[in-house]
């Protein structure tokens, strides 16, 4: 019978380390995919979930049961890739000088007819991708879970530990980004 | 062009670009060697993390009772002489 999470918790807390590999094994998928959001590539990917687990594992004796483990773990995820994204943040790649011709084709498509632009291309994922990147850290993360992920302003508020109303502004000013970005590609005569 | 349109279909891009939960082979056991590697606990730091978070209570404790003692002396005008009231019970010693 599969132990619970409260049983493993509860075992590991009173020093049976081996029993934390069983709660890596039924969260790291979950963990990968949202490391993946934030991250540049895939070796920063596993070094920012080995983060998260080590600092799960330091904490354990904080979690409070008031929730299930998956909300307590997944928000220490999200403030850990918040972290990986702020010491990154001095490491931006240029946007402007990167655009591929496939993207910059996607562009011009989306000028001529932006209902009919694919949205399944790689170009748009990889232009999407870099726009992001180009963003600060906390309107890249508002954008990703409000935008993205489709979170209630709420859920971001537990998430992040932001309140509601700074979860709002630091929305509209995520946005605001985003649109200024789009706005300095155009100038540039990229579109 | 349509700054706002591109956005949104942007985003939309995006939502369905969702990435992949795929996971390294036996990565959990890279995790668990790291902590079993970990140095064990050393007494010494809890106890300087301890005495770190004392600080501010301790000081706080320190302006309220400075404020305290500051106003109750000066409000009922009985100021004690410091150097008095130290060498008080050597002046009765000598009386």
């Amino acid at each position: 019978m599969e132990r619970s999470d409260d049983e493993l918790i509860h075992a590991v807390l009173n020093g049976d380390t081996e029993s934390f590999e069983l709660l890596i094994q039924r969260y790291q998928p979950r963990v990968f995919a949202t490391a993946r959001r934030y991250a540049r590539r895939e070796d920063e990917v596993a070094d920012i979930v080995q983060e998260i687990f080590i600092k799960a594992f330091q904490k354990l004796s904080g979690f409070r049961r008031d929730a299930p483990f998956e909300h307590w773990l997944m928000r220490l995820a999200v403030r850990t890739c918040y972290d990986a994204l702020r010491v990154h943040q001095r490491n931006r790649e240029s946007l402007f000088t990167e655009i591929t011709e496939e993207q910059s084709e996607w562009l011009e498509r989306f000028n001529a007819n932006p209902d009919g632009a694919d949205d399944h291309g790689d170009a748009a994922r990889q232009l999407v991708r870099k726009i992001l990147e180009q963003l600060p850290p906390a309107a890249r993360l508002v954008i990703t879970l409000l935008e993205i992920e489709e979170r209630s302003v709420k859920e971001i508020s537990a998430l992040t530990g932001w309140s509601v109303p700074l979860v709002k502004v630091r929305a509209f000013r995520a946005r605001a980004a985003m649109r200024k970005i789009l706005d300095k590609m155009e100038r540039d005569k990229y579109l | 062009m349509n700054i706002e349109k591109l956005q949104k279909k942007l985003l939309a891009v995006a939502r369905q670009d969702a990435p992949s939960d795929r996971v390294p082979y036996a990565f959990e056991k890279r995790i668990m060697a790291r902590l079993r590697q970990a140095p064990a606990a050393d007494a010494w730091v809890y106890w300087g993390r301890m005495l770190w978070r004392a600080t501010a209570p301790c000081v706080a404790v320190m302006v309220v009772l400075s404020v305290w003692t500051f106003y109750s002396a000066s409000g009922n005008g009985s100021e004690v002489n410091l150097e008095d009231a130290v060498l008080a019970p050597v002046q009765l010693a000598y009386e």
